[in-house]
């Protein structure tokens, strides 16, 4: 199989690539990038990526495939297939599936079905506890040498601060990252939303932003103790991004991610009790989109996960307190980068890459985020003035519920090649 | 006036829209003290009480003014219903709404539940308490009562003492009575204020004592035990001591000051027994002024469809 990819804008941020420039390749594997270049033959598909960016794959470092225990929800076959039309061809899952990612055999059983019936590349996350109690530390040592690419309990806090730093100290010695979901269980009590005016009007228990604020402390007060890397997941407050600002500055090994809902609604989504504007954490303030914007911009946020998290419309068609977490965001992540992100002039489009590409590989020790000469072709063709509205009845995603229905955005996925194989062509998934 | 579907709670409606339930439950109040109270409005319509939580006073009191206004009327509890069985909110609604029902009454403990019904039935859908969001027929009974005793709402301070943040009766009076012009003060401990509560026009207050001074209209709310457990505050010993209303307190608030209180009352806790049977103490009156006001509303309601305007 050989691909020649022409005319397009290559935007490589790892090699400084921004320049119109040809990719070759042969076998899955990038062969030559260059001016013009001049390949022909019987067996050779040209893609004229004319007017277009072409980008290393997007790598998702957070999301849910909810396989196995949750098919209903999601699989690993629907769930791939709605990260290639996003223009994600590496993504990490969480392991709170049932069983949960905590032992050898279900890494196993990811890594071989996302093999044959996956359309991009699946990494495990393995858990930090067993059975994502909090009690008891997982085989973290056999989760990464079974291909774990970072540990995490997310969905559960640690609430115990000395398992935590054990699992920092511990993970550390093996070299994983540890994905930390902040929230003091304690602190959130019960409460279904962000605490504010807009919890009061709708007499729903609100959740203080200590809540997350709190655990983030402490974590990095854990890893700069431990010297561990820390990687802190969806981060939503002001008071957050300035905690991890600080830590940085002091040299401590942490780094972070926010997610697109985080930088383009606030809780006044939840207006009308919408369920589809209800996750964990929940939406906040305008004042908080804007620190997230500014740690973005100055790089305190390193990278934008998507938090993709699948649920059945009866698990949101209910009392707003009964309604399930999360939304689903594979389909929707790049292009609200480059409405909010890019076109609001709060990132260049290289730096979205980053984010999105660059630094998520870097942080799970992949090697992958560039197009290297003799690096497998995970490459996307993506035109970013591309206006679509979203509709949630056609996404890949086997659910929908996604609080951007209606909504106008810019920023198309043409192709998505995953390992050479071209998974969408002309923004139709194959 | 009322073109909506349903009554959902007062911050969706329009001080005209209040102002109209309030003058028709003053209609409704004279046909409720007749020795012959049967009226035929709601004949040949059906009104169903959906309740998932507990209540003495306020299913009693919407199932007679179903009745004394001859709908045919039935109950449902969650506690001996399907409901048990795992039925979901919209599919038990669904049911009840297929059974011919056209006013659906429901009382349930989270917040929004009324509304989410209310967007899967053909039912007009009346809120009769739902978590800590709004209990606005209580609001209005307090409001009529408030009118009947001053002869109006704008220009008087009110003052709200207690639970404000789990109190929904508390938001919808809040919502109801800034419309109508009134100055609404507030206090209780500093945990049970919600946060921003300030933005509807509410003014709170460290103390009750502040909260009091100069009041027209005073109205205690009921303290959930179970929220001392919580660690919301101390002891109940001290929530009397520095939020309970007696006689000493009440002398802070005008001479001609009214008492209000939702029931059911923890006596000796958020009230004094004196206060409580004193004689500024409207809680009788309350509880018939609700049966006015929920006759009112079920008639408005009932007519959804028709061109109010000629009817009247």
């Amino acid at each position: 199989m050989r691909i020649l990819i022409k005319n397009g804008f290559v935007l490589d941020p790892e090699n400084n690539r921004a320049d119109f420039l040809d990719i070759y390749i042969e076998e899955g594997i990038i062969v030559e990038i260059g001016k013009e270049l001049d390949y022909t033959g019987g067996e050779i598909e040209i893609i004229d990526a004319q007017g277009k960016i072409v980008a290393p794959g997007l790598i998702d470092m957070h999301c849910h495939l909810r396989d196995p225990g949750f098919e209903y929800k999601e699989d690993i076959e629907s769930g791939t297939r709605s990260a290639a039309v996003g223009g994600f061809t590496s993504i990490a899952c969480m392991p709170n599936t049932n069983p949960p990612i905590d032992n050898e055999p279900i890494i196993e059983y990811i890594r071989t079905k996302s093999k044959s019936v996956g359309v991009v590349n699946v990494y495990p996350v393995g858990a930090i506890t067993k059975g994502l109690k909090g009690e008891e530390l997982a085989e973290i040592g056999e989760l990464k040498f079974a291909g774990a690419v970072a540990i995490s309990d997310d969905g559960n806090p640690v609430m115990n601060p000395s398992l935590m730093r054990r699992a920092l100290q511990y993970a550390n010695m093996f070299d994983i990252p540890v994905i930390s979901h902040c929230e003091d269980k304690e602190l959130v009590d019960g409460g279904v939303m962000n605490e504010g005016y807009m919890s009061t009007y709708l007499g729903l228990k609100g959740i203080t932003r200590a809540a997350e604020e709190v655990m983030v402390a402490r974590d990095v007060i854990l890893a700069g103790e431990t010297g561990a890397s820390l990687h802190i997941a969806h981060v939503s407050t002001a008071g957050s991004v300035e905690i991890i600002r600080q830590a940085k500055a002091k040299g401590v090994r942490v780094t972070c991610e926010t997610c697109p809902h985080y930088f383009t609604l606030t809780e006044k989504a939840v207006e009308g009790y919408n369920t589809f504007a209800k996750m964990n954490p929940p939406l906040r303030t305008e004042e908080d989109v804007e620190a997230i914007k500014e740690g973005l911009r100055d790089g305190t946020i390193d990278v934008i996960a998507t938090d993709h998290a699948p649920h059945h419309i009866d698990e949101k068609n209910v009392e707003f307190d009964k309604a399930l977490n999360g939304i689903v965001g594979f389909e929707t992540a790049l292009a609200l980068g480059i409405t909010y992100l890019v076109d609001a002039g709060v990132l260049t489009m290289g730096q979205l890459i980053e984010k999105m590409c660059v630094n998520p590989a870097k942080i799970l020790g992949l090697n992958k985020g560039s197009l290297g000469i003799n690096k497998p072709a995970d490459i996307i063709v993506i035109d970013p003035k591309e206006e679509f509205t979203v509709d949630i009845n056609k996404f890949q995603s086997r659910s929908k519920n996604s609080p951007y229905h209606g909504y106008k955005l810019k920023g198309t996925v043409h192709y998505t090649i995953v390992g050479g194989k071209v998974v969408v062509m002309q923004k139709i998934l194959l | 006036m009322i073109n909506r579907k349903d009554l959902l709670g007062l911050k969706e409606l329009s001080a005209e829209e209040i102002n109209y339930i309030l003058k028709t439950a003053e209609t409704m109040k004279y046909v409720l003290l007749q020795k012959n109270k049967k009226t035929p409005h709601l004949q040949g319509k059906a009104v169903i009480t959906l309740f998932y939580e507990n209540s003495t006073r306020t299913r009693l009191s919407f199932e007679l003014a179903a009745k004394y206004m001859s709908a045919s009327a039935a109950n449902i509890s969650a506690s001996t219903s399907s409901v048990l069985k795992g039925e979901t909110l919209i599919d038990t609604g669904k049911t009840i709404d297929m059974m011919g029902t056209d006013i659906l009454i429901i009382r349930h403990p989270m917040s929004g539940a009324p509304h989410l019904l209310a967007k899967n039935v053909n039912a007009s859908v009346i809120n009769a308490g739902d978590g800590m969001n709004e209990h606005p027929t209580q609001a209005l009974l307090d409001m009529l009562t408030i009118k009947e005793k001053k002869g109006k709402i704008e220009g008087l301070k009110v003052a709200i003492i207690g639970d404000i943040a789990h109190s929904r009766v508390a938001h919808s009076n809040i919502w109801g009575l800034t419309k109508l012009g009134a100055e609404v003060s507030i206090a209780g401990p500093s945990t049970l204020i919600p946060k921003d509560i300030e933005k509807t026009g509410a003014k709170v207050f460290n103390s009750v004592q502040e909260a009091l001074l100069d009041a027209d209209v005073v109205m205690g709310l009921r303290i959930q035990l179970e929220r001392q457990k919580k660690g919301l505050f101390p002891t109940i010993r001290e929530y009397a001591r520095f939020f309970g209303i007696d006689d000493k307190r009440l002398l802070l608030a005008k001479k001609d000051a009214i008492l209000l209180h939702p029931g059911p009352v923890n006596r000796g806790v958020e009230l004094s027994s004196e206060v409580i049977d004193g004689g500024i103490s409207l809680i009788n009156e309350q509880v018939t002024n609700g049966v006015a006001v929920r006759m009112a509303i079920l008639y408005l309601f009932s007519r959804r469809g028709a061109h109010y305007e000629n009817i009247d």
